[in-house]
């Protein structure tokens, strides 16, 4: 079925194509022609558009090697001076790109799928419906699909116990997006303590130091180094260059929309009692500063409270990853279960970075979101917190996509995907039928508390609100930007939620516990390898 | 594919129906966002405009004006030509449009408006109505289907009866996606009606809703007329049954008869009420609805007077009356034996291919045929797809390929690709669900399709193989005919080479159709409905 499944999800993709895109789409050209044109030592310094390249050097090449395709579609858009150009064989040409790209995702999706026992195909069916990597890769125009594509083929080979090839498909990965810095700490203490240690554990508590391997660390480190030097290397005189671009601090706290993190609930505060303040006479601020969420990407000043800079954030992002991976230090104490681990401390360190982050962009909820659909039917607790998560984090990539022609058809897409998750997923962890009357469950959606379930109904209402009634009140002259707010508070709030609880349940999780419902069948297959 | 049992164990409960149903609508939504017909085409632009033309009038003319042409409503610029309920659906739309965006509906000032937001809100129009009509009409269906199938377990399971599967298959066919949404009009208000009389027949038994909402359907669309003929039939010979002996024969048929009767008036007096001030009025809209001068067909149509009139030109030699009347006469030859047929063999399991005949028969004979007509007889096609999958699916693919050169007008070819595309999917996967070892193209293979039907079936038949080669030469013949439209640039003297290609491939594709569905009613044996109510009456 599988097949048919990658078809039908290609054949929608291919419907995409002459829909709405986003600047990324300009970016992305501007690329093709700077890496076709100019010369390698040329590639960081350009600023003939104001889109100038800022991923690492791999994703350069890989511009390059398209431009030579994309040459034999239309010449003309490898033009460094032609900006905006976009003919009809140029968004054909981008658009296929993608989609062909995505054929990565799809390998390892189909790789990872393999793994599992129960709910195979639903996870192949989820992965590959995930509305945000539709949304933003083929409406909005990214290549998401294909670096996820990496990093879940990284993590197969994790699984697989083979350490050094799932280190290298990361560093590569590193090069070519270095958003995923986010989880690379998880890598490092999977690696160290899996890969560096030859023995597993003697009490399954205690790290035996002295089956440490200095081989397999001079390994480890030569795989890594060798893929950096690879990428670096032919840049050796411009690293600062690129450093800069690729890590520009100059930018503000929260992205044009603010994500729906930590900061999101910050700024409204400050916002809210600026406003209280200002209404009480107890603050005096210049109006001219008053807006945030102005669409331009600038530093801004709290009002009321204080101001955050970016080296706070890192602390706070990495003081709220350090338990997490300390428990990952032990829990990879036990083989069988010590992948599972691995992928839920990546959800978790994903989420870390993706609420106290600097700057972050909507779009990382999807390294959180990815990883937890994988896990969704291996664990009931997993389930059920993505059941949460895939709502919100995809309803919160909703006004990326602001064309109105453009409801109708994310807003199914959300749909299509959540109802796929929440009538599936339940039959893998509830008893097909509770003997005695059925419980009433009014309004209540499967396994999920009333609570749960009335916020996950709330973002109907929030969507009904942002989409008719602000227009309507004739709100939209004179608060613009506050359904964008409301969307991303409101998500926020789900967010951290789903993170508060799957923190607790990761640094709770006790190997003696693991879950029954759902056979495994990771374990074998790890005997099998190894 | 892995030919192990099962590779994927994947257990599809019925709760496929919600996803599906929902990916249904998203294909719906994804062709909507493409251009529709007469898009920036002044001066007449296409069927969007003439909808947008008729909320326009019927928003700012009065009723009684609507048919006549006065100077306010030029009859020439997209008059209206369809029933009044056509009319009453319009000027519902047109009062929110006026309220939402009045620059859309103005009158005059509105000809050829064009904008994002108005696309969108007609969009929504449709979309609303195929909700509440059609969609739901085919989910009760469905429903009924798998109930029926309930009550009888001896039979063995069919995939193809379970509600998910078989409403989402429903819900994908790419003819009245691609036309109602991509096009732009409004078949599935008129065949959404259809479809709730249908199922008032074979699912509920009740004749006199069925009755009302048939006259409903034929209120909004004349071409309804085409399913009338079944219609009429299955009704009146059921007015026979559950006579009482001796006695009192003449009384009952009278009874049954007048409920039928009345139920019919009663909905024409208030459909019409609003043009029954004067006769003239009346003959007004008939003569609106039924154009005698527009000529035996527009364009090119893949029915039999298209391909005669490559040899032999109908239009200059004989006169539209003429023509007419032979077309009359022909079209009642065709479809007569089907209804004789429904009517002395009666059996509730001939109506759909009576359907299917009885439409067929018009839209291969009658006169003034669109291409868009081919709906009309592939929703019953759609209808009888549990039955005779392997077939149907071939109609439904041959009906859908049949309107691609108006597909091509409206720049919808990469729509056309993908619906159909994820159609024949879909429908591998069904296969699939029924048969674990099935490969992607197994639905070639007409044996296979078949032991869905009827898993008992152990030996595959010549017969069967046969139509599978067909089948196979059939859509290779599709693919190489789309390529050709597309990329081969006709010779200047043919420049309707291929949209006449298509008209005569489908054409041949429709008659052997209608031959095979001849013979499947003629093949079902007579078995009386059962009249349960009276019996209790009496």
């Amino acid at each position: 079925m599988i097949s048919q499944i990658v078809v039908i999800v290609t054949t929608v993709k291919l419907l995409f194509i002459p829909l709405y895109h986003s600047t990324d789409f300009e970016v992305h050209r501007n690329w093709l022609a700077i890496t076709h044109n100019l010369t390698l030592d040329k590639w960081y310094y350009d600023n003939t558009s104001e889109w100038t390249l800022d991923y690492p050097p791999f994703f350069a090449w890989l511009e390059f090697v398209m431009s030579f395709v994309a040459k034999h579609f239309d010449p003309q858009m490898l033009y460094l001076t032609n900006l905006n150009y976009k003919s009809d064989m140029t968004i054909l040409f981008q658009r296929l790109s993608v989609i062909f790209l995505d054929f990565v995702y799809v390998y390892s999706v189909k790789r990872l799928s393999s793994f599992i026992g129960d709910g195979k195909l639903l996870v192949f069916i989820l992965l590959m419906s995930c509305p945000g990597l539709l949304m933003i890769d083929h409406i909005h125009f990214q290549y998401n699909g294909f670096l996820f594509g990496i990093l879940l083929y990284s993590i197969s080979h994790i699984i697989e116990n083979n350490c050094l090839i799932a280190a290298f498909w990361f560093a590569v990965l590193l090069n070519l997006k270095h958003i995923f810095l986010y989880v690379a700490p998880v890598y490092i203490v999977y690696l160290f303590r899996a890969y560096c240690f030859t023995i597993s554990s003697v009490d399954g508590v205690h790290t035996p130091w002295y089956s440490f391997s200095l081989t397999n660390l001079f390994k480890l480190a030569f795989t890594v180094i060798f893929v950096f030097g690879l990428s670096f290397g032919p840049f050796i005189y411009h690293i600062p260059q690129i450093l800069s671009r690729l890590f520009p601090f100059k930018r503000g706290l929260c992205h044009a929309y603010w994500a729906p993190n930590f900061w999101a609930i910050y700024n409204f505060v400050d916002k809210v009692l600026q406003t209280i303040g200002t209404k009480l006479g107890l603050l005096r601020i210049p109006r001219a500063e008053a807006s945030m969420t102005g669409g331009l990407v600038q530093q801004y000043d709290h009002a009321v409270l204080p101001s955050i800079t970016p080296t706070m954030t890192i602390v706070l992002t990495v003081v709220t990853m350090i338990p997490a991976l300390i428990k990952l230090w032990h829990l990879c104490a036990d083989r069988r279960y010590r992948v599972l681990s691995f992928v839920r401390c990546m959800v978790v360190c994903a989420a870390c970075s993706f609420l106290f982050g600097w700057h972050v962009h909507e779009k990382a909820i999807l390294m959180i979101l990815v990883p937890l659909t994988f896990l969704s039917v291996l664990g009931d607790v997993d389930g059920k917190q993505f059941l949460i998560l895939t709502t919100v984090g995809n309803y919160s990539l909703f006004p990326l996509l602001y064309p109105k022609n453009l409801f109708s058809i994310k807003f199914f897409i959300l749909l299509t995907h959540v109802a796929l998750a929440f009538v599936n997923i339940r039959t893998l962890y509830e008893p097909a039928k509770v003997k005695g009357g059925r419980r009433i469950r009014v309004l209540r959606l499967p396994m999920l508390r009333q609570i749960e379930s009335l916020y996950l109904y709330g973002l109907i209402v929030l969507c009904v609100y942002d989409n008719a009634i602000h227009a309507l009140w004739g709100l939209d002259k004179t608060l613009p930007f506050l359904p964008l707010m409301l969307t991303s508070v409101y998500c926020s709030v789900g967010v951290i939620y789903v993170w508060l609880c799957y923190y607790y349940y990761f640094l709770t999780f006790n190997v003696s516990q693991v879950p029954t419902v759902c056979s495994v069948n990771l374990a074998e297959k790890y005997k099998k390898t190894s | 594919m892995t030919r192990r049992a099962d590779p994927d164990k994947f257990t599809v409960t019925k709760q496929a129906l919600l996803p599906g149903i929902l990916f249904s609508l998203l294909v719906r939504w994804c062709v909507a966002a493409y251009p529709y017909s007469g898009y920036k085409k002044p001066p007449m632009h296409g069927d969007f405009e003439a909808q947008r033309h008729w909320q326009e009038i019927t928003v700012h003319t009065p009723v009684l004006k609507w048919y006549h042409n006065t100077t306010q409503n030029d009859l020439q610029y997209w008059g209206l030509d369809y029933p009044p309920l056509t009319a009453y659906h319009s000027l519902l739309m047109g009062l929110v449009a006026d309220w939402l965006e009045p620059e859309s509906v103005r009158l005059f000032a509105s000809r050829g408006y064009e904008s994002d937001s108005h696309k969108t809100f007609m969009r929504w129009t449709v979309f609303l109505s195929d909700i509440y009509l059609y969609v739901t009409a085919v989910l009760c269906i469905c429903i009924d289907a798998e109930r029926v199938l309930g009550k009888e377990p001896k039979e063995p399971k069919c995939v193809l009866k379970r509600t998910d599967i078989s409403t989402t298959l429903f819900l994908l066919y790419p003819g009245i996606i691609l036309i109602d949404y991509g096009h732009f009009q409004y078949n599935c208000v008129s065949l959404g009606f259809f479809l709730w009389a249908t199922f008032f027949i074979i699912a509920i038994k009740n004749d006199t809703l069925a009755t009302i909402f048939f006259v409903l359907a034929l209120n909004y669309k004349q071409m309804e007329l085409y399913h009338a003929l079944p219609f009429f039939f299955y009704l009146l010979r059921k007015c026979f049954i559950g006579m009482p002996l001796g006695r009192g024969k003449l009384s009952h048929f009278v009874r049954c008869f007048n409920k039928l009767a009345v139920a019919v008036i009663a909905t024409f007096v208030i459909v019409w009420y609003p043009f029954l001030k004067g006769w003239e009025h009346i003959f007004q809209l008939v003569h609106r609805l039924f154009p005698l001068d527009r000529g035996i067909f527009e364009d090119k149509v893949s029915n039999v007077w298209c391909m005669v009139n490559v040899f032999i030109k109908l239009k200059t030699i004989y006169s539209n009356q003429e023509m007419a009347k032979t077309c009359l006469l022909i079209t009642a030859m065709a479809a007569g034996p089907a209804c004789a047929d429904l009517f002395f063999r009666i059996n509730i399991k001939k109506f759909v291919p009576c359907l299917i005949n009885v439409s067929l028969a018009f839209f291969l004979f009658s006169f003034q045929v669109h291409e868009k007509s081919i709906l009309l007889a592939a929703i019953p096609v759609a209808l009888y797809f549990p039955e005779d999958p392997f077939m149907c699916f071939w109609f439904l693919l041959v009906s859908t390929f049949s309107m691609l050169p108006l597909l091509l007008k409206d720049g919808l070819l990469l729509p056309f690709i993908a619906s159909t595309v994820i159609y024949t999917s879909f429908y591998s996967i069904c296969l699939k669900l029924s048969q674990p070892n099935s490969g992607y193209f197994s639905i070639f293979n007409a044996n296979r399709v078949n032991k869905i039907v009827y898993p008992n079936k152990k030996d595959s038949s010549h017969v069967l193989t046969f139509l599978s080669l067909i089948f196979v030469i059939s859509v290779v013949g599709m693919v190489l005919l789309t390529v050709g439209t597309v990329f081969v640039k006709p010779p200047p003297h043919l420049p309707h080479l291929f949209p006449l290609l298509i008209s005569a491939y489908s054409c041949v594709h429709f008659l052997f159709f209608f031959f095979y569905f001849y013979y499947q009613q003629f093949s079902l044996p007579m078995c009386l409905p059962c009249v349960s109510q009276k019996q209790k009456r009496k």
